[in-house]
Parts: structure tokens; C-alpha cells; sequence
């Protein structure tokens, strides 16, 4: 363990921990993208590299952009006054402390952890690739229908309602 | 002889490396090579910056500047010393934060704007042999450190607490997002015919000669389809007319940097630049051939000299454009992104891919540049018959 | 402590931090930030088990990741279509106020 992976593991979970207390919600979008960089090194340093920056092009670069958006779209950019907790905080504090109490047990002291470092693994490209499209094609090819149909879902999820006059006028301009 | 002067950045680098001990190597080595990148890329954008307001004067018929030159000397190089006090007026200004500005992000906006930038700059090939890091999946580092630039762009417009830095700030995301799909889409044709996201495995792609001319990508219809919209969404993705509405000066003053001054400024100003020169070079390494000659009797040129002036060479037609064409509207923007270059980006991979398994004879070109042909002008009558010059109709969240 | 058992404790926290702010915060987004921050725990274990298993040359854990961040991309964009959604309609985006199934 180097040094420098525990400094990327404390950043992570510090970003996460403001990602989730923090009042205003923008600050909280900032440190949640602080906290998947964060999530990415602790891939590069795992040899995970091709993994690693696909985190960074997916949740830095394009899920913390849709919800900085959707956090302007709701006009919810500012702190507000009231209270940000739910009514039952309590509970889920003591649930989450004891989920993390049990993991960590078990991470502790199970014995199906293999004690031996192997060496480190090659995933280059190229063999991500070749897998992608041999073992793992249908998978692939399914993940490309779940994302096509997310994608129709979303937009008309996010549609005004009474766009069945409209559309018409406006030419299906987004 | 000329090899040795091809080299000498690398001969260079290895004699100032072998003095120093075994277990400071790497260190030292990527030390002198950020040392290089920080000292040549600032380099051209100072230069740059004269030559745009130069080549921007001639195309308005003025001068632009022409008295600064050595400073406390007589030598005035034809204005080219003008970033120098330009240069010493943003560091001494002064540096004013808002009051309303939420201070930690409005302080952190032009940092996390460089350092993605400069990070880019470690994958691109300059010269033969002169990658920093020849890094397996380079335009998958490219394209991913890039994203983190559109975080920066919110963090400056939203903590400035200003309308105007606001709606620059969302223009440039919405811009941004729109056309980093048609650069990716025109890059992916580039990785499926050289068969490697190394960027130096491309640039070797093209460096042979038929007939002394070079193989490279821009000469194939393909190449030349994914260069010209590699060339549009780069323009839009660095915020240059005519997709400058993010900084729009007439609307909305400055855009995302209104509310900075001084050395901030002048961070965001370098930031920009840095950035557009690193997705030039980009382009050049996968469509006009990276460091390679054009003609096989000038391959004696070194390799980082083609590189620069192909650099500069695009720089000048970014100006030129930039002196040209009008400003788009923003659903202009958006119709263009969307109803035209992505449909012709996916139609490209697919020419690409029938490029890649048809015999290498006269066949193959026809059948590309027919489909290529075909798609273009039913795409282009789609647009020109999608042209709403009526009222337009706004739709916000609620 | 073995570097996998390091991955895995840095994980179970993350997913506990997670947790506890999806089921504690009021905003419908902050809700999906903390299931975006349980899913990434997630992928860190399967990275972490493909790198210190018994057979990284399978890359199973490996695509298995790429796979979950493809569906994490399409989880984000669905449900802040539905939280603008129900923003449309209430005018708000506090999860306390959004308890009727009746528009």
C-alpha cells in the first residue's frame, strides 16, 4: 500500500463525504465529481487504466454536467433555509454505520480473501476489445438496446405534456 | 546529419538524464519534459495572440499592433513584442472577487480549467520519438481529461453570481456536450482503420509514401469527411467564431469569465488558447499525419518543425475564420450539431468500415465517395428545409 | 492489511457514506448522487477482485465495470428526467413532499 493510494483513498472519501452533508447542492455536485477522479486514480493505481478514464469521460464529464443542470433546471442552486435532512435521519445513520460496522468485519476477517498480491494483470485495449467482442458481444449488444431505450425514456419522461399541439409549430427543436 | 537534428530534443534529453542517479530518472525526465510543454505551448500562444490581432487588422483593413518590440530597446519587430506588456498589464492588474461570489469555487474555476488542459498535452506525438507518455489508449485520455473542462466552465460561470456569467456558462456546456459527440464520432473512424488508440501508432499509420505522397487519413474520402468535422467541432469545442456564443461580447459581454480580472484573466485567456492548440494538434495527429511530411524529397525537415507549422498553419485558418463568418444563433447551433454532423459522423463510421474491407482499388473510392456524396446532400436539404426563420418557440424545465 | 482488504475497507465506507445520504437528505438529486456513490463503491469492489484475483486474465470484473458505468449513464439520465419531471409538476424537488401517486 503506498502512500499515494491511501492520499487518492482519503481524497475519495472526503469528496463523498461533502458530496453528501454539504448544504448547498451545487457545492455538493463539485465534490461528488472531486470524488469519482478520485474513484478514477484508485483505478489507474489498480493497473485498471482503460477503466479508469472512462470514469473520469463518464461521471466527470458527462453525469456531473446532466446534474449541475438538472440541478439549475430545478432552481435549486441555493442553500436552503429549511432543514435538508429527512425526518428520520437518525435511523439512517445508525443503519448505514452498522452496514459499514458489518462490511468491515467481514473484510477484516474472512477467510476467502487470498493473502498473496499476484502480479499485475495486462488489459491493454486491445484485449478489452477483443473480449468486448467475442465473450462478452450479447452483453454488449444488450447494454446498446438498454441505453437507446433509457435514452428515448428520458426524453419522453422529460417532455411537456401538452406537446401533442405544439409539435407541430415548434419543429421538434430541443 | 538531419537525423541527428530530428533527434536532438530526445539526444538532449537523455544526455541531461544520464547525470543525474538511477532512482531519480523518471522523475527528472517527466520534470524536463512538463518543463518543455510549459515553456513551448505558452510560447505559441503568446506569438498567436499578435498574429490574431494582426491577421485580424489586415482582414479589416488596419494595422493592428505594430510598435512594441524589444522593450527599452529600438527594436520593434513589426508589433511582435506586444505580449509582452500584455502580459505584465494581466499580472499587475487588480484581482477583484464579487461580493455575492462563492469565493472557494470562483478561486478554483481557472485552476481546474488549465490543469485538464495541460494534462492533454502529455499523449500528443510533437516530433518522432517525442511522446511523453506513450500511453496505450491515448485518445481515450485525450477526450476523457477533456471533459473535465466543461466542470470548470460551470464553476466559473455559476460562482460569479452574474447573469451573464450564468447563461455563458450554460451556452458553453450545451455547446460543448453537443459537439464533443461528432469529434469523438469523427475520431472513432481514425481508431477503426489503424486498428490502435495509441497516437503515435496512428501517426506511424501514416507515414508511408505512395508516389511521394504521404498515406495520410485527410486524402481518403473518409479522412477527408472526418477531418472537415473533426475541424467544425474543434472550432466549437474551443469556443472560436462562429460558435463564440458562450463569449458572445455583444450579448452577454464575456461570458463565463466576465466577472475575473487580472491574473485569473489571464489564466482563463491561456486556458482557452492552450486548449485549442492541444485539440489542433489532435487533429493533425490523426488526420494530417502527425509530424510527418506531406512529400517523401522533404522528409529531411525535422519532425517537430511539420508539427508547428501545421500547428500554425490551422491557427491561421481558425483566425481567418474567425475574421470571416458571422456569428450562428443558438439553434443553429443545435440543429447544426445535432441534425447534421451527427448523422454524417455515423454515416462516415460506416464508410470507414467499408473502406477497411473492400480490396484497396479504384472500387473503393467510388463506392466511398458515392455514399459519402449521397448522405451529404440529403442531410444538407434536411437542414436547408428545417430552417425555421419564424418566431422561435422557448421551452424551459417548468 | 492486504492491499485488496485496503480496496475493499475504502469501498464498504464509501458505500456507507452513500447510503446514509440517500436515505437521509430531503433533495430528490442529492438521492441520486448517493446511488451514483453506492454503484461506484460497487465497481471499486469489482475492480479491486478482478486485480487481486485468482484470474485477471479473464477480465470478467473488468467489463463487468464498463457494462455498470453504461447503465449508471442511462440510471443518471432517466431519473433526472423524472426528478424535472416531478419538478414540473409539484414544483419541488423535496422527496417530503412528493408522497401522492395522484398528479
Amino acid at each position: 500500500m503506498s502512500p499515494f493510494f491511501v492520499i487518492t483513498g482519503i481524497v475519495t472519501l472526503l469528496g463523498a463525504a461533502f458530496a453528501m452533508s454539504l448544504r448547498n447542492l451545487v457545492h455538493c455536485a463539485l465534490a461528488m465529481a472531486v470524488a469519482f477522479s478520485g474513484i478514477a486514480a484508485l483505478y489507474l493505481q489498480l493497473d485498471a487504466q482503460f477503466v479508469g478514464f472512462a470514469e473520469i469521460l463518464v461521471y466527470v464529464g458527462a453525469i456531473a454536467i446532466l446534474i449541475v443542470f438538472a440541478i439549475l433546471l430545478t432552481r435549486s442552486g441555493e442553500a436552503p433555509e429549511k432543514s435538508v435532512l429527512t425526518s428520520g435521519w437518525m435511523a439512517g445513520i445508525a443503519v448505514s454505520a452498522m452496514v459499514f460496522t458489518m462490511l468491515g468485519w467481514a473484510v477484516l476477517n474472512s477467510s476467502a480473501i487470498p493473502k498473496e498480491t499476484s502480479p499485475a494483470p495486462v488489459a491493454t485495449v486491445r484485449n478489452v476489445g477483443d473480449a468486448l467482442m467475442t465473450r462478452f458481444v450479447l452483453p454488449l449488444e444488450i447494454i446498446g438496446l438498454v441505453l437507446t431505450a433509457a435514452m428515448i425514456g428520458a426524453v419522453i419522461i422529460a417532455l411537456k405534456e401538452d406537446s401533442q399541439k405544439s409539435k407541430s409549430e415548434d419543429g421538434g427543436q430541443q | 546529419m538531419f537525423d541527428k537534428l530530428d533527434q536532438i530534443f530526445v539526444t538532449a534529453l537523455h544526455w541531461l538524464v544520464s547525470y543525474v542517479p538511477e532512482m531519480l530518472r523518471p522523475v527528472v525526465s517527466a520534470m524536463i519534459c512538463i518543463a518543455f510543454v510549459m515553456a513551448v505551448f505558452p510560447g505559441v500562444f503568446a506569438i498567436t495572440t499578435v498574429l490574431e490581432r494582426k491577421i485580424l487588422g489586415r482582414i479589416q483593413n488596419r494595422y493592428g499592433p505594430n510598435r512594441v518590440g524589444i522593450p527599452f530597446t529600438k527594436i520593434r519587430l513589426c508589433g511582435f513584442g506586444q505580449f509582452i506588456p500584455d502580459g505584465i498589464k494581466s499580472l499587475t492588474k487588480e484581482d477583484i472577487v464579487p461580493r455575492a461570489a462563492d469565493k472557494v469555487v470562483h478561486f478554483l474555476a481557472p485552476v481546474v480549467m488549465l490543469i485538464p488542459v495541460l494534462v492533454s498535452y502529455a499523449v500528443l506525438p510533437f516530433g518522432k520519438h517525442m511522446t511523453i507518455t506513450d500511453y496505450d489508449a491515448g485518445l481515450l485520455f485525450f477526450f476523457a481529461v477533456g471533459g473535465a473542462v466543461e466542470v470548470s466552465v460551470f464553476m466559473a460561470g455559476w460562482s460569479s453570481r452574474n447573469k451573464y456569467s450564468l447563461l455563458g456558462a450554460m451556452r458553453a456546456i450545451a455547446q460543448m456536450v453537443s459537439y464533443e459527440i461528432p469529434l469523438i464520432l469523427s475520431a472513432v473512424t481514425v481508431v477503426m482503420v489503424v486498428g490502435s488508440l495509441n497516437l503515435s501508432e496512428i501517426v506511424k499509420h501514416q507515414n508511408n509514401y505512395t508516389f511521394g505522397i504521404a498515406h495520410w487519413h485527410v486524402f481518403t474520402p473518409w479522412g477527408l469527411v472526418g477531418f472537415v468535422l473533426f475541424f467544425i467541432a474543434s472550432l466549437a469545442e474551443s469556443n472560436r467564431t462562429p460558435f463564440d456564443l458562450p463569449e458572445a461580447e455583444s450579448e452577454i459581454i464575456a461570458g463565463y469569465f466576465t466577472e475575473y480580472s487580472g491574473f485569473k484573466f489571464a489564466l482563463f485567456f491561456l486556458g482557452e488558447y492552450l486548449g485549442m492548440f492541444a485539440i489542433i494538434g489532435l487533429g493533425i495527429t490523426l488526420f494530417l499525419g502527425g509530424w510527418t511530411s506531406p512529400v517523401s524529397f522533404l522528409t529531411w525537415i525535422p519532425s517537430y518543425v511539420w508539427f508547428l507549422s501545421k500547428l500554425m498553419a490551422i491557427v491561421f485558418v481558425f483566425i481567418w475564420i474567425r475574421g470571416t463568418l458571422p456569428r450562428l444563433r443558438m439553434d443553429q447551433l443545435m440543429n447544426f450539431a445535432w441534425k447534421f454532423m451527427l448523422p454524417l459522423a455515423l454515416i462516415n463510421i460506416l464508410v470507414a468500415g467499408i473502406w477497411h474491407y473492400m480490396a484497396a482499388d479504384w472500387q473503393r473510392w467510388l463506392v466511398c465517395s458515392a455514399i459519402i456524396f449521397g448522405a451529404y446532400a440529403i442531410l444538407g436539404r434536411g437542414l436547408m428545409q428545417n430552417q425555421n426563420f419564424g418566431k422561435r418557440i422557448y421551452r424551459y424545465a417548468e | 492489511m492486504t492491499p485488496l482488504q485496503a480496496c475493499l475497507l475504502i469501498s464498504a465506507l464509501l458505500f456507507a457514506i452513500g447510503f446514509a445520504g440517500a436515505v437521509t437528505r430531503r433533495h430528490a438529486i442529492l438521492v441520486l448522487i448517493g446511488i451514483e456513490l453506492m454503484l461506484n463503491a460497487a465497481n471499486l469492489n469489482l475492480i479491486a477482485f478482478w486485480r487481486f484475483g485468482p484470474h485477471p486474465e479473464a477480465l470478467t470484473g473488468f467489463i463487468f465495470v464498463l457494462f455498470s458505468m453504461a447503465m449508471a449513464g442511462a440510471e443518471a439520465a432517466v431519473g433526472l428526467a423524472l426528478i424535472i419531471a416531478i419538478y414540473r409538476h409539484k414544483k419541488t424537488s423535496n422527496l417530503d413532499e412528493v408522497k401522492e401517486l395522484k398528479g
